[in-house]
């Protein structure tokens, strides 16, 4: 396999996640594959990011029985079930919410959500901008297809205007989120874009996510080829993509294939030109670990239904302390504050109060 | 001293009602502690507006504080008040409809301007004209006098006015011969930082202490002599709170960290609050970013091997129902705490109610049992989370507890219990494969049972050997695979029934108070209306009548003999501040005919008008019930008033006179 470097050192991502032992054999792929029937569509996006997923996992060197998935409803939901760790397959929308209760009480847990665009930005939008916001360690993979598969078929909140389906036979008029620029807008703190036929991609992208200490968002292009097929052709196919893919690598130029560049125009919007006649003074090099977001918002605002410039790769990788280091910091201050957690006699006394009278 | 007599009383009822913004709950608390403090036995009940800050001086922005204490038991705080403290016209018209005749009413005259009045609809000044002949009138210049008792502090006119409520707390404490320490020190502590407010406050308590002794005005003081309690330490506490420490004793008795995920809503916000200060105690507190996410927070903490609790009211606990018949398929322990407060849709946020019994029990899709328990007093609440926890824990199962308003705010006398003494709630994780796969190689199956509790086991992520997945699908029995076969989703509806079942065999029987046995009239209750209820059949068995009374703390599972119970009596009657819920249950489980009687006001039942639905049943009458079909008589404002030609005058087990 190809490996790429998308330019993040780890930043504790799995800190305090018991790994495995030094002498245990190392794990694989199979490893991680449970024994349940795989049940997608044949020919599904879904397979590929499982292998992927599969075939990553054992990367990190983790005891197995310390990784978690969980996971909402909708297509991209059963992958719980394919791997062989601790998962949850929830309720519709709220897997971030399980996850962040479970990664608020466990800190040797690597803690990752499986979503896609119907359950992450529709019914789950709110779970999601907040965890977002509030930094849960924990990397969540919403695989964004565009459309509804597991209810047969619906336009979803990232179905491109217009598109007909079951439930919009004459062209669907909601106009669809951007996740990225969602997840920007949140707050993310770690923030990225890949495709499921990408594997190199997908992989890196994997790694710089779990190595995150934060909430890791990876928004997974995801081919739906029952009822929404082809919707990333225009990046799949090679050509194509020369053209429209912008490959986002910390600290190096913008380019959008092998010929062209994005620059900063005279008006301090984003323009793609050949990079023969770019002015090396406009162009625009992706700084992944800024503080202010606005250049990585304009950067994912390049991207529109058309798919004339699809921007790949790591948006936003910034240090923030995370909610859950943070909750757990508070008790543990309250606790060593005290000279320990409360015992029985500490007990006693919170239940006794400051007011208390003896009736003899 | 003034040469004013000291009377005994046997008990009294005290209402301090003001605008929200003059400080009566803490009055209120304050005149509670002293009492506590003198070995009273007491209730409260706190009734303040859903506004924060109501316009100044209407009805709607009146908040209120009830207290009831004696010198014999306390069950409830009070049907009708023998004192009024109205700090203005509007708290004297919200509460005259409540004060029997001959009560004590002492005002404020200084807030008894034309404006003030005008804004409540008082054509003239009620203490001027004959409004008021009927009740001992006190009129003070309560603002004025203590203006004037802090005439040399350097403080502006409105601050040394918002010393009023300290003084009135100072007078009354004087009437009733309440000790000052402990409100002393209260002060000392909380305006340690502001030593100008401190002194102000200090000198307005004294001041109005010493107003009592000087003035002519009060030719009695009343003492009531300290109660005759179980011997042992004791504390005053409320619902919310005896909620909240019950959970973090449950936490520590479990040896587990409780996490609650939650979102802020009246009246069940101080549960956070009291445990988001209790970290010490292995307590973790999520504010999370909606009732579902709160829920849903919990449920991943208890799918890592914490407890996950999460506290909510009935509009947030409609919202969680999805979540608790995940935690129902996924069999984990989680405990929801569902303050009531009165509905539908946002309701009466600040106010009481019962009727989530049935959303608690039915409210989620598909078959979804739980198990629900409900405390019968505030200092019950503590007890029933420590059950709700045990429960919880022992058999994987979402527990609801049905707290509701008058509970959680309210607070009477607690004996404080030896810590070694709370229940033994230590809980095991599997750690061993329980199963072979198809190859003979040890497998971990999640949904093998216990044969005894039906439970599954709670394994853990991070236990090596276990991994696993479980959902909300429907699982296979045993594996825990996904199935979709009929008669396995029939197997599994029933054993998870059959689980919840199984708890009775854990509770206590439904124990029934009769003392000669041959009472022929029971009176069954659950939750809140325990007070009122014991109080009613005080009241009916000293007019010579039998009525044997139960209640339920258990509501699914109920206790095993509920059913011999209500079958050996010929007439049930099931008091609630609902629709009739426990009744249809019981009427649906039991095949028994037990009669209705409701009453939904927001408010608890008065134990007189209890005692006269009991008296009826008693002598033969049908009891007085609420005709659904009859909305007049909810509105009837005539059942508020005293019942002159009740069958059976309900004894005045206040005795006040004042
Ligand atoms: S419906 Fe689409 S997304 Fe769902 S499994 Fe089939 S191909 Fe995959």
């Amino acid at each position: 396999m190809t490996t790429i470097d998308l330019g993040f050192p780890g930043s504790g991502g799995t800190h305090g996640v018991p790994r495995l032992a030094p002498d245990a054999l190392p794990q694989t792929k199979k490893d991680f594959t449970s024994d349940q029937e795989v049940r997608w569509c044949p020919g599904c996006g879904d397979y590929a990011i499982l292998a992927a997923v599969q075939s990553f996992l054992p990367s990190l060197g983790l005891a197995r029985e310390n990784i978690v998935f969980v996971s909402g409803i909708g297509c991209a939901s059963r992958f719980p079930y394919y791997l062989d760790t601790f998962g949850m397959h929830s309720i519709h929308g709220r897997a971030p919410s399980i996850a962040t209760g479970l990664a608020v009480a466990r800190e040797d847990l690597s803690v990752w959500v499986v979503t896609g665009d119907g359950d992450a930005l529709s019914i789950g939008g709110n779970h999601l901008i907040h965890a977002l916001r509030r930094n849960v360690n924990m990397t969540i993979l919403l695989f964004n297809n565009r459309i509804y598969g597991l209810t047969k078929g619906q336009y979803s909140p990232t179905s491109a205007e217009g598109l007909v389906t079951k439930s919009s036979p004459l062209g669907s008029v909601d106009r669809p989120f951007n996740p990225i620029s969602l997840a920007l807008g949140a707050g993310g703190t770690f923030v990225a874009r890949t495709m499921d036929s990408d594997r190199a991609h997908l992989t890196a992208t994997l790694k710089a996510a779990a190595e995150h200490r934060g909430t890791s968002f990876v928004e997974i292009y995801q081919n739906c080829p029952i009822f929404n097929d082809g919707a990333f052709e225009l990046i799949k196919d090679h050509e194509q993509a020369q053209a429209r893919l912008m490959h986002l690598v910390h600290d190096q130029p913008v380019r959008v294939g092998d010929h062209h560049v994005v620059i900063r125009d005279h008006h301090d919007g984003f323009e793609v030109v050949g990079q023969r006649s770019a002015d090396a003074s406009r162009i625009v090099v992706h700084d992944a670990h800024a503080e202010d977001p606005s250049q990585a918002f304009a950067l994912s605002q390049l991207d529109g239904p058309e798919m004339t410039h699809v921007p790949m790769g790591v948006f936003r990788a910034v240090s923030r302390p995370t909610y859950d280091d943070q909750v757990r910091g508070q008790v543990a201050g309250a606790v060593a504050a005290r000279g320990g957690r409360a015992d029985d006699s500490d007990l006693g006394s919170l239940l006794a109060g400051k007011d208390t009278w003896t009736v003899s | 001293m003034s040469s004013t007599q000291v009377e005994q009383l046997q008990g009294v009822v005290i209402r301090f009602a003001g605008d929200s913004g003059d400080g009566m709950q803490l009055t209120g608390d304050r005149f509670t502690a002293e009492t506590a403090s003198l070995g009273n036995d007491l209730s409260t009940l706190p009734n303040f507006p859903a506004e924060i800050r109501a316009p100044q001086g209407t009805l709607p922005g009146v908040s209120s504080f009830q207290l009831h204490f004696a010198q014999d038991r306390v069950l409830t705080p009070g049907d009708r008040p023998d004192v009024l403290v109205a700090m203005n016209p509007a708290a004297l018209k919200a509460n005259l409809g409540d004060l029997p005749r001959g009560a004590t009413i002492v005002v404020d005259t200084d807030a008894f301007g034309k404006r003030n009045l005008a804004k409540v609809g008082y054509a003239s000044n009620p203490l001027e004209d004959d409004t008021l002949e009927s009740w001992h009138v006190h009129g003070l210049p309560l603002t004025s006098i203590t203006v004037e008792a802090l005439g040399d502090f350097d403080l502006t006119r409105k601050e040394k006015e918002r010393a009023k409520n300290m003084f009135a707390l100072g007078l009354l404490s004087w009437l009733y011969t309440r000790p000052l320490q402990g409100t002393r020190a209260f002060l000392k502590a909380k305006f340690a930082k502001n030593p100008e407010i401190l002194e102000a406050n200090l000198t307005a308590l004294m001041a109005g202490y010493h107003y009592g002794e000087t003035t002519e005005d009060f030719a009695h003081r009343y003492e009531v002599a300290p109660a005759t309690m179980p011997p042992g330490r004791y504390r005053n506490i409320t619902g919310n709170t005896a909620t909240a420490y019950g959970l973090a004793a449950a936490a520590q008795r479990s040896g587990l960290p409780l996490v609650l995920g939650t979102y802020p809503i009246t009246p069940a916000s101080d549960i956070l609050h009291a445990l988001s200060g209790l970290k010490r105690y292995g307590v973790t507190t999520v504010q999370a970013e909606d009732e579902i996410a709160g829920v849903g927070i919990a449920l991943g903490a208890s799918f890592g091997g914490a407890l996950g609790v999460t506290s909510t009211s009935g509009p947030g606990l409609a919202l969680k129902a999805e979540t608790i018949g995940l935690a129902v398929a996924t069999e984990l322990p989680l405990v929801v705490i569902d303050v009531q407060r009165g509905g539908p849709s946002t309701g009466l946020p600040t106010k009481t109610e019962q009727a989530d019994l049935l959303q608690a029990l039915y409210g989620r899709n598909g078959e979804s049992p739980v198990a629900v328990i409900a405390p019968a007093t505030p200092s019950g609440c503590f007890d029933a989370a420590l059950e709700a926890v045990r429960i919880a824990t022992q058999y994987r199962t979402p527990v609801i507890l049905l707290s509701d308003g008058y509970l959680a705010n309210g607070s009477e006398p607690w004996q404080i219990p030896e810590v070694a003494e709370l229940p033994d709630l230590r809980v095991e994780f599997a750690t061993e494969p329980n199963a072979t796969d198809a190859k003979g190689r040890p497998a971990f199956h999640p949904y093998v049972r216990d044969p005894e509790t039906l439970a599954r086991p709670w394994a853990v992520p991070g236990t090596k050997g276990l991994e696993h997945r479980i959902g909300g699908i429907e699982k296979a029995d045993g594996t825990g695979e996904i199935s979709y076969d009929p008669d396995n989703h029939d197997l599994m509806v029933r054993l998870r029934a059959a689980k919840i079942a199984r708890i009775a065999d854990t509770i206590p029987d439904l124990a029934v108070d009769d003392p000669d046995g041959d009472a022929e009239v029971l009176i069954l209750g659950w939750g809140s209306t325990y007070g009122p209820i014991a109080s009613a059949v005080r009241d009916v068995r000293l007019a010579g009548m039998k009525v044997a009374q139960a209640h339920l703390t258990h509501l699914n599972p109920m206790p095993s003999n509920t059913g011999d119970v209500l079958r050996r009596y010929r007439r049930v009657i099931v008091p609630e501040m609902n629709m009739g819920q426990l009744a249809l249950l019981l009427r649906g489980t039991y095949l028994v005919d037990v009669q209705s009687h409701t009453q939904v006001r927001g408010l608890p039942f008065t134990s007189s008008d209890l005692a006269d639905v009991i008296a009826a049943a008693v002598v033969g009458d049908a009891p007085k019930t609420v005709d659904p079909d009859d909305t007049g008589a909810l509105d009837d404002g005539a059942d508020d008033l005293p019942a002159d030609d009740a069958p059976v005058a309900a004894p005045n087990e206040s005795g006040a006179n004042a």
